[in-house]
């Protein structure tokens, strides 16, 4: 089954609230081999100027990851999950995440495009805060490889 | 609650760059349960990860390294130097090759960062990080803004 070509421009509903744990930042830091204190050690990340441990910068792939099952789960895709890998991925950030914060994602797909047996699907899930200010917007786009 | 994005741990200096330096190293042994852990910490389960006989039913060489867990750790030389994860701006990747991580030896993932471009009126720098396994790169247009404004 191919890729929908409808696809491109759906918005999804904005998630429910993602409350931001220390426990969650210091779990994803010590993955990621994040081992600067800020990451943490709540004092030091005080001592630099935030409200508490700061996520690394690739933090928010943990909402967009929720979102894009969201999409997956949706039954008109056409997308084999089985047969996805990762093409790239972009985060462009106002401020990093902290823990503590509440946040909001929105998934938009930008476009649908297909190379010979292949699809790529780009998606832009927006995070804001529970002010409604904007986090970062993490930029992804999914190769759905075609039958060999 | 807002975090502060200007953080008070002192940045490198903007004018002391030139384009071409290199402002960190880093190679990150990865091993197995680097990627359980990972797995777990960003809710990726994908069993091409964790699995031996999956990833040779699809075809792929061995269990990969998530792209992500990669472009995760070879940004953190780059906030180390910056001193704050607040002052990245943006940052992408390309998954170019994938990172075969073997049962017993695992493999070595070797960071190099580099100035690639400077905006003075911003006060902007553009890291380019070169993401390489032996020879071969495994992430193609790798760059870090960051802010030293």
């Amino acid at each position: 089954m191919p890729v929908n070509p409808e696809l491109q421009g759906r918005a999804l509903p904005p998630s429910e609230p993602y409350l931001v744990g220390r426990e969650k930042v210091r779990e994803f830091a010590r993955a990621v081999f994040a081992t600067n204190p800020i990451h943490l050690d709540v004092d030091a990340a005080r001592a630099a100027g935030h409200t508490d441990v700061v996520a690394p910068p690739t933090f928010a792939v943990v909402l967009q990851a929720l979102a894009l099952d969201e999409l997956l789960a949706q039954p008109d895709t056409g997308i084999d999950f089985s047969r996805v890998v990762h093409g790239d991925q972009r985060f462009t950030a106002s401020r990093a995440i902290v823990a503590g914060d509440e946040l909001t994602a929105q998934l938009t797909v930008t476009s649908v495009k297909t190379l010979g047996a292949h699809s790529m699907v780009s998606a832009a899930t927006a995070v804001t805060d529970a002010s409604g200010d904007h986090v970062v917007t993490a930029i992804s786009t999914l190769v759905v490889r075609g039958d060999d | 609650m807002n975090a502060s994005s200007v953080a008070s741990v002192p940045a490198p200096d903007f004018d002391a760059l030139a384009v071409g330096d290199i402002v960190a190293e880093q190679s990150f042994p990865l091993t197995r349960d680097a990627l359980v852990r990972y797995a777990g910490a960003s809710g990726d389960f994908n069993p091409i990860h964790y699995r031996d006989d999956i990833a040779k039913a699809v075809g792929l060489p061995g269990v990969l390294a998530h792209g992500m867990l990669t472009m995760g750790f070879a940004v953190q030389p780059v906030v180390d130097w910056v001193g704050d994860p607040g002052r990245i701006r943006d940052y992408q990747a390309r998954f170019t090759r994938p990172v075969v991580v073997d049962p017993e030896v695992g493999a070595v993932v070797a960071v190099i960062a580099k100035v690639g471009q400077l905006d003075a009126d911003a006060r902007t720098a553009r890291i380019d990080l070169t993401v390489k396994v032996g020879d071969e790169t495994v992430l193609g247009k790798t760059q870090v803004v960051v802010g030293l404004g």
